[in-house]
């Protein structure tokens, strides 16, 4: 009873909230006003049911704090007991790797560009999952290093005519240069500052892109991109797609690998230390300095590979593909999945690409979306869809006799 | 020097709306110590409720003063409630988080209400009646500095000097002091940090709110996007004064008024932004703490 007035209340209020932008439609020019009640009434019947949920998650997310800690174990979800499973793991990822390798032959043309776009942000939040997941900084310029991919590859070819093959590593190395460049002056910077300046940094480089008209023809863009070649053969276009589709499917396999390398070596674990906690680190002999460059410019690496395969892909790039709305888009992919988990990224893109472009009715929405999903994310699984497992090490007693050696055993535990 | 004072004065009523919704993040930081991305939002948002009720009352055929005095009330009501509750909602549920969460949460909350009233009105831009009419201020100068320019400067000092007051000498002023400086603290004594907090969120956004009236009718369109780049601008100044300084905030506002006036008047007026966000990026690398603000001390 007592929730049913309060969620009263809360419908009350919000449709309080929304009434003049809801309900209210004036043009100030012909002077007519458009009234939308229709809208009100959606809004407190919905106000009024997400209260009911919103209030549910809160005490849950209540409960789960107190009995955190009392017994893990018993409770580990069917999948991740399935993935302990040698066999499963491997029968599991056979049957994907048929799947991807198959994927083009099967499908449409058009099914294809979409698993090659939701692969190419796959790698991109790869590469941010290293700023953000694994060192702790947040970095919502992110997008200006895929910027700086996709106009040295298109502007390359255009001025020069060099191929996708050779501008692949020059784009990656010119990530890495600005990555540097936006890491040195920002060291000292952490948090909400990180966040800001980065964001400055996209938006100088948009805006730079946008008005230079010499150097990047400005907002009409550069058109005519080369596709990607292959010793020289002729492709038609549904041939060329395919073939990108198997380019993307070698990048999203190299960027795992490397990335997955890099999590578990010396560099990541400082990243990781430097993430919870600057000064015990600093403390502890690591050079920051290093740490967190190395950090931006690997991140910027990958941002510029994608870079460089997204202008061949389009054939055509313009400024407006590179506003803030995409670092945010490419966080949330991030956020969603799982900040430092690489399995969560991939789950967070596929999510995040598939299901507004399979149901259609929905894409009017999908920046509201996003939105409301960082949000709720954030307040009541803060830790993705994929909790991060930090690999440890357990010393366990055998007890049997004394002079035996205590096993040492791998095993996951709860970051 | 033809235009100098044509750039000085431009620079001056851009400053002072920068500084009235720099003082929102001002105050915010101040007390929670994050930065509600959400804010430039609520500037649009005020906008745009002045936006619909002055249109409303323009057809219905009020005069012209009754207008703006109710359009800035209004708009600063639902700016005010739509401040509350994004605190509600976005922000109290992680108040012990760690220090990432929070500002994502934030954007998220940035992203939604851009989205909310990009489908609730529409994407392009909408024209804004003129609400300060002219009465002949500075008459043969107008080029100057016109009537509108003097209310937006008059309004931004006069509601400045309040603020300041009202930190000085209220009750809930003293009770936001107290929270700003020792949370735990302020509890202990007997101070309702939630409410502080809430207040706090409501001030800042009121003040966005009637620099939002003011700026729309002053340039004469609006649209969804408005709030992130005088945010992103506003939040400049924020950083430029001090951060979690009022007068800092104020002093800011001016700075990069004033800079952006000149820059864009002598140098070129295409890059206007990229003004804003370089010298953001300058000060924050060669003074972090600010040109009025106390360099933050790290606790361990």
């Amino acid at each position: 009873m007592h929730g049913l007035k309060k969620s009263l209340i809360i419908s009350a209020w919000f449709m309080f909230l929304t009434f003049p932008l809801m309900v209210i439609r004036v043009n100030t020019i012909y002077k007519t006003i458009e009234w939308r009640w229709m809208n009100l009434l959606w809004v407190g019947l919905g106000a009024f049911i997400l209260s009911f949920v919103w209030r549910y998650l809160l005490q849950r997310r209540e409960l789960g704090r107190a009995k955190k800690g009392s017994d893990q174990t018993a409770s580990l979800p069917l999948a991740k007991r399935l993935a302990g499973h040698r066999h499963f793991r491997v029968a599991a990822l056979a049957i994907l790797a048929t799947v991807a390798v198959v994927f083009p032959l099967v499908f449409s043309t058009y099914q294809t560009n979409i698993m090659t776009s939701t692969m190419l942000y796959v790698v991109l939040g790869l590469g941010l999952n290293i700023v953000v997941g694994l060192a702790g900084l947040l970095d919502l310029g992110y997008v200006a290093f895929y910027a700086v991919g996709a106009y040295a590859y298109a502007l390359l070819n255009y001025h020069f005519g060099l191929g996708f093959w050779t501008v692949l590593p020059v784009g990656a190395l010119l990530g890495a240069l600005f990555g540097l460049m936006l890491g040195f002056p920002v060291l000292r910077l952490r948090g909400d500052y990180l966040a800001i300046v980065t964001l400055g940094f996209g938006s100088i480089i948009r805006l730079v892109l946008e008005n230079w008209n010499e150097f990047s023809k400005g907002p009409s863009g550069i058109s005519n991109i080369a596709r990607p070649g292959f010793f020289g053969m002729n492709f038609t276009v549904s041939e060329s797609v395919t073939y990108l589709y198997y380019i993307m499917l070698g990048l999203v396999l190299v960027t795992i690998l490397v990335v997955n390398r890099l999590k578990e070596s010396r560099i990541g674990r400082a990243w990781m230390a430097l993430r919870e906690d600057e000064i015990a680190c600093q403390a502890m002999g690591i050079d920051k300095m290093k740490t967190k460059l190395l950090a931006f410019a690997l991140g910027a690496t990958w941002a510029g590979i994608a870079g460089v395969v997204f202008a061949a892909k389009t054939t055509f790039i313009n400024p407006a593909s590179f506003t803030f709305l995409e670092s945010a888009f490419i966080l949330s992919i991030v956020v969603l999945g799982g900040m430092g988990s690489i399995l969560g990224v991939i789950l967070g893109a596929f999510i995040l690409i598939l299901l507004p472009e399979y149901m259609r009715a929905f894409s009017e929405y999908r920046m509201l979306l996003f939105g409301a999903i960082m949000v709720l994310v954030m307040v009541f699984r803060p830790q993705g869809l994929v909790k991060f497992q930090r690999r440890h090490y357990e010393v366990k007693e055998t007890g049997e006799s004394e002079g035996e050696r205590p096993a040492i055993k791998e095993a996951g535990e709860q970051a | 020097m033809e235009f100098f004072w044509e750039y000085f004065f431009g620079g001056l009523t851009r400053g002072s709306i920068y500084a009235l919704i720099a003082l929102g993040y001002t105050m915010v930081y101040g007390i929670i110590e994050l930065i509600n991305f959400a804010h430039g939002e609520i500037y649009m948002i005020g906008a745009f409720t002045g936006l619909i009720v002055a249109g409303v009352l323009g057809v219905l055929g009020f005069p012209g003063l009754a207008i703006l005095a109710i359009a800035l009330v209004a708009a600063v009501i639902w700016a005010g409630a739509y401040g509350y509750t994004v605190e509600k909602i976005a922000y109290r549920p992680l108040r012990n988080a760690p220090r990432l969460s929070p500002l994502i949460s934030a954007i998220g909350m940035s992203i939604f209400l851009q989205n909310y009233v990009l489908l609730a009105q529409t994407s392009d831009f909408l024209p804004f009646p003129r609400l300060i009419p002219n009465f002949g201020f500075m008459e043969p100068y107008s080029m100057v500095m016109g009537s509108s320019d003097f209310v937006i400067v008059a309004v931004s000092a006069l509601v400045m000097v309040g603020l300041t007051l009202f930190i000085k000498y209220t009750r809930l002023g003293k009770a936001m002091r107290a929270t700003a400086q020792n949370r735990k603290m302020a509890q202990l004594v007997g101070v309702n940090v939630d409410r502080v907090i809430s207040a706090t969120f409501i001030i800042g956004s009121t003040l966005a709110a009637i620099g939002g009236v003011l700026i729309a009718s002053h340039i004469g369109q609006i649209n969804f996007f408005i709030g992130f780049i005088a945010g992103i601008k506003a939040f400049s100044a924020a950083v430029l004064g001090g951060i979690g300084s009022i007068p800092g905030a104020v002093l800011g506002g001016l700075i990069l008024g004033w800079t952006e006036s000149f820059a864009t008047g002598y140098i070129s007026s295409d890059y206007e932004d990229v003004f804003a966000f370089a010298l953001l990026v300058i000060i924050l690398i060669f003074r972090p703490s600010g040109l009025l603000g106390k360099p933050p001390t790290q606790k361990v």
